[in-house]
């Protein structure tokens, strides 16, 4: 039948095959021997003589239980129980005739027997079923005598000998998935990081070196002027370095560092000043940055010291730290985005224009803005955007002008406003690509099929 | 940022209005503070409203009501008076080596409530919490005036010589049995602050009753009641600034239900540096020009008047006189320090959604730095030759760097973490290594071969930079599989180096014990080496849990910038 099957396999209709089955009785084992031997019953009432046998001796014989009930019910053996010397069985008729074994035969050569017989002898398990499953094979309208396989593939073998002419295609299977290609992939956050790179450089933004994670506490806050006894330059926030644990007094630039000392202390430029002892030691700390704001600083400080002041745009993608509590959303380590703008007489109305135009390179146009508070930036805003999935409006950002007491002691002309905003890198990804755990877009635990499977990044299509 | 929180009942009443929800939400979003939260405790409706961190003014209900009543043009802005009180506080020298600032008011002829004196009980704690940063740099005390008696000192004693009933225990204590008792207490993350020091600083009035023992504890003696009507109220510091702000604030906030509302009395503080009359309470005036207050905010079309109007709804109440304004700041705004906190007041008064937006009419060029374009271009590279790119963390343990890679010298050259919260955060790293192989050991069902790469910076210790640190951009890739693919990943190197346009380097079999035997080598470029490659050591393989044979290469970038 396998042999029928690869034919009906085949294209090009060879033969028809119709699948048709017979059922028949069949003689078993004990059916057999029935008919070569004699039935039980009539084996043993062959087997007992004129005069009689005792009951005992006749059961000796192989099967002489069924066949002895069998005789005594057909009447051909009688027993007298009360014979001397036991019980004896005596012939009953003369002869007998073998019926069962008629029967059988009449089977066997598949004359019709009534059905009642036919039950008496299958209760007996004499005979068996048995399914005979054929096929009508007829000739196809393909029909040929010669078999030709078909191909899979179109070979360049059957392309140089022409052969291609000539032979049959199988079908191919268009529902299957294709081939999965083997290749390399980049990491997704850093795809998105290449987004946001070429929109700072669409805006004619310069990139601020930042390849430098530990920096001290001058550059990280005090230069920024934020006070020596803020929270954020408590231990519990900021990640401190044992080793090497001071930054060098020398290396700060001296009248700089008596300039941002004085401003705390005693105010100036206009300012109050905090009224606290300013002490250097606190500036030398070394930390891991908790911003990338210090490198801003340093770059605002070069610049302040040109002989003429040139307005710049610049930007900065890349790592800062927090020694904070982590969980689902929160890392020690993330990527933060900031963006700077030093121009004369720049204010609000510019730095919300210019967040207008950076915000919707990112496909967001909708943007709310809240007073906030950042020890170095006055004013300051939060910027919030509205998120269609979540239905409601949802922070996005971080900006403001950087205070004067942060700017005035760098040396910058007094009418030069810094104007400045931040993001992180991972919050938006998170977001846009439906992730709750940031451990799986950073870090060991990122599960390699995603980055495998991470689409093209296309930060401004929703 | 610091978060209130205020019976909303309350707040409406003093607001004289009922907000829904969501008005109430917009309301606060144009003033600057966010309701971060609606909770029910015992059937009173809470709100949690997260307030700016300079505005010390704002964290209790009567100051926050007041101040949008203001903005609401509810209410006029209060004056706050000092009457010349007959108090005395004498400041002991003894206090300058543990808590040498101090200042004292009084509130005369209080009517506490039960819900005003729960208030005022948040305000201090606020105060401790937040400006006083948890009572290290100030702690306040309160007290009922009416059961001690002036004049009070302020001095620093041996702690056994301390002895007195705390505030809810019912026996007099040393003040070394206190801090043993107050060790299973919320009060003992401050013991620690006086604790270990010669003296302890005390106040004490004039029959010896100890008021407080700055910052632990007060004393049983004095304490305020809500049949308390004249209030005694002490401030210690390490600060002086913040002292004088603390008090301020406390005044300011709750002498509105003295019998004469808004006015409070001074204590003489004698020390030996002099007398002073304490609560501050100062004011002090600004003058500037309207024109230039508007020019931060892009704020246009306010004549000065208006200005003067935007400005007093700011809590900062002023006057125009021609095209200057005048701008009181009173003791509710210590936050001001600058024109430019005025400035942005006034931006808020106007509203930052109404001002027009402009676009910086500048002109300039982008620029990438060298570093990160190369690297940019290197991982594309790398990605086109079939390696996968992985992102991993810049902290580390000590032994990832080190024991787990058989390389007993890298923590002499690597950057230290004084505080880290678990052994994940002990130093910097100075290979990308441990993050190549955890997220290979962390993506075993991955299919055969795993090729991962990463482009990152590490740090190292260096004498000539101004931190005495520098980061190094490396390259870092790995091949792990049935065998161990060495040709690979020395394949892969041949391919980066053909990248960059570089023929002088060479490969020297080294000794290094990371790698297996024999199956390790140095990256030299001309004759100085910039990395290493090879086949993993087995015990190495072992220490990050893989159980595959793996490849590594590992070189700096840094020469090819």
């Amino acid at each position: 039948s396998s042999a029928i099957k690869s034919l009906l396999a085949l294209p090009g209709e060879y033969i028809k095959a119709e699948q048709k089955q017979v059922s028949c009785w069949e003689l078993t084992g004990e059916g057999k021997s029935f008919v070569d031997n004699g039935s039980y019953e009539y084996i043993l009432f062959n087997s007992v003589p004129k005069e009689g046998i005792f009951q005992k001796d006749l059961m000796k014989l192989p099967n002489a239980k069924i066949g002895f009930s069998k005789a005594m019910t057909l009447g051909w053996i009688s027993i007298d129980k009360k014979a001397e010397g036991g019980p004896t069985v005596f012939r009953k008729v003369e002869t007998a005739e073998d019926e069962v074994v008629k029967v059988l035969n009449s089977i066997s050569e598949q004359k019709s027997v009534p059905d009642k017989v036919i039950q008496d002898v299958k209760k007996r398990k004499l005979i068996s079923p048995v399914v005979t499953k054929f096929y009508k094979v007829t000739k196809g309208p393909g029909f040929s005598t010669t078999i030709q396989r078909p191909e899979a593939d179109l070979t360049a073998e059957m392309l140089q000998d022409g052969s291609w002419k000539s032979k049959t295609f199988k079908d191919y299977n268009f529902a299957a998935r294709g081939a999965p290609m083997t290749s390399g992939y980049l990491h997704p956050l850093l795809k998105v990081r290449a987004e946001y790179r070429r929109i700072f450089l669409d805006m004619g933004f310069s990139e601020m070196p930042t390849a430098q994670f530990v920096e001290n506490g001058f550059w990280n806050f005090d230069a920024l002027f934020q006070p020596q006894q803020h929270p954020a330059r408590d231990a519990h926030d900021t990640f401190f370095i044992s080793d090497p644990a001071l930054t060098k007094e020398a290396k700060f630039p001296s009248d700089y560092l008596e300039r941002v000392k004085t401003t705390h202390e005693k105010g100036g430029y206009g300012s109050t000043g905090y009224d606290y002892d300013w002490k250097v030691v606190e500036a030398q700390k070394n930390i891991l940055r908790t911003h990338t704001t210090a490198v801003s600083a340093r770059m605002l400080y070069k610049i302040a010291q040109q002989p003429e002041f040139k307005p710049v745009k610049m930007f900065s993608i890349d790592r800062v730290f927090r020694n904070e509590t982590l969980d689902a959303t929160h890392l020690a380590e993330f990527h933060q985005i900031e963006g700077v703008v030093a121009d004369r007489n720049l204010n609000l109305g510019h730095l919300i224009g210019i967040l207008h135009t950076f915000f919707k390179k990112l496909g967001i146009e909708k943007l709310k803005f809240k007073p906030a508070y950042n020890p170095y930036t006055e004013p300051s805003m939060e910027i919030f955007s509205y998120h269609e999935g979540l239905k409601k409006w949802v922070e996005i950002g971080n900006s403001g002008i950087f205070r004067p007491e942060m700017l005035l002691p760098m040396g910058l002309p007094a009418d030069v406003n810094v104007i400045a905003w931040g993001l992180s890198l991972e919050r938006p990804t998170m977001i846009k690509c439906g992730i709750n755990n940031i451990r799986e877009l950073i870090g060991p635990k990122v599960n390699l099929n995603m980055v495998q499977d991470f689409p093209i990044c296309r930060v401004n299509k929703a | 940022m610091p978060t209130i929180s205020v019976t909303r009942d309350v707040l409406y009443e003093r607001l004289g209005k009922t907000f829904t929800d969501e008005d109430f939400e917009d309301e606060c979003f144009g003033f600057g503070i966010e309701l971060d939260d609606i909770v029910e405790e015992n059937n009173v409706v809470k709100f949690k409203i997260d307030i700016p961190a300079n505005r010390y003014d704002l964290l209790c209900v009567e100051g926050l009501s007041r101040a949008m009543n203001v903005f609401r043009d509810r209410m006029v802005v209060p004056k706050f008076t000092v009457v010349p009180g007959k108090e005395k506080l004498i400041v002991d020298d003894s206090v300058s080596g543990v808590r040498p600032y101090s200042v004292a008011a009084v509130l005369r002829d209080m009517k506490f409530t039960e819900e005003s004196y729960n208030s005022f009980i948040l305000l201090q704690d606020k105060l401790h919490q937040n400006i006083g940063r948890e009572r290290s740099l100030v702690s306040i005390g309160t007290h009922d005036l009416d059961t001690i008696q002036g004049p009070f000192t302020y001095q620093a004693l041996a702690p056994e010589q301390i002895k007195f009933q705390p505030l809810n225990q019912d026996s007099v204590m040393t003040a070394p049995e206190m801090f043993e008792k107050f060790r299973q207490t919320y009060l003992k993350p401050y013991l620690q602050i006086i604790e270990g020091k010669p003296l302890y600083p005390l106040i004490t009035d004039a029959n010896g009753v100890v008021l407080s023992l700055p910052p632990i504890i007060n004393g049983e003696h004095s304490k305020i009641t809500l049949d308390t009507k004249n209030v005694f109220i002490e401030v210690t510091a390490c600060d002086r600034a913040k002292c004088r702000i603390v008090i301020d604030t406390i005044c300011s906030m709750f002498s509105e239900y003295c019998s004469t509302p808004f006015t409070c009395e001074s204590v003489t503080v004698e020390s030996s540096s002099g007398s002073v009359q304490t609560p501050p309470m100062k004011y002090q005036t600004m003058e500037c020009s309207a024109a230039q207050l508007c020019t931060k905010g892009g704020i246009t079309g306010l004549t000065p008047d208006s200005v003067a109007d935007h400005l007093t709804k700011m809590f900062l109440p002023s006057k125009a006189v021609g095209e200057q304004v005048t701008v009181e700041i009173g003791p509710t705004r210590h936050d001001v320090l600058h024109q430019c906190d005025v400035e942005e007041d006034l931006a808020i008064a106007y509203g930052y959604n109404n001002i027009t937006e402009q676009v910086p009419n500048l002109n300039t060029i982008g620029a990438e730095q060298e570093c990160n374009k190369l690297s940019d271009a290197i991982r594309e590279e790398l990605a086109r030759a079939g390696f996968t790119e992985v992102l991993t963390f810049s902290l580390c343990s000590r032994d990832d760097i080190s024991t787990s890679l058989r390389n007993g010298k890298a923590l002499e050259e690597a950057v230290q973490i004084a505080n880290p919260k678990s052994n994940e955060f002990q130093v910097v790293r100075t290979s990308l290594l441990p993050g190549i192989l955890k997220t290979a050991s962390c993506n075993r069902k991955m299919p055969l071969p795993l090729k991962l790469f990463e482009v990152s910076d590490v740090v190292f210790k260096s004498e000539d930079t101004e931190t005495g640190s520098k980061n190094q951009r490396k390259i870092c890739a790995l091949f792990s599989g049935k065998t161990s693919g060495f040709e690979v990943v020395h394949g892969l190197l041949d391919r980066i180096m053909l990248s960059l346009s570089e023929k002088n380097y060479s490969i020297r079999a080294s000794e290094e014990s990371m790698f297996f035997t024999g199956r390790g080598a140095d990256i030299l470029l001309g004759t100085e080496k910039i990395g290493h490659l090879g086949i993993l050591h087995p015990e190495v393989l072992e220490n990050f849990e893989i159980s595959l044979p793996c490849s590594v290469l590992e070189m700096s970038l840094e020469p090819f910038v």
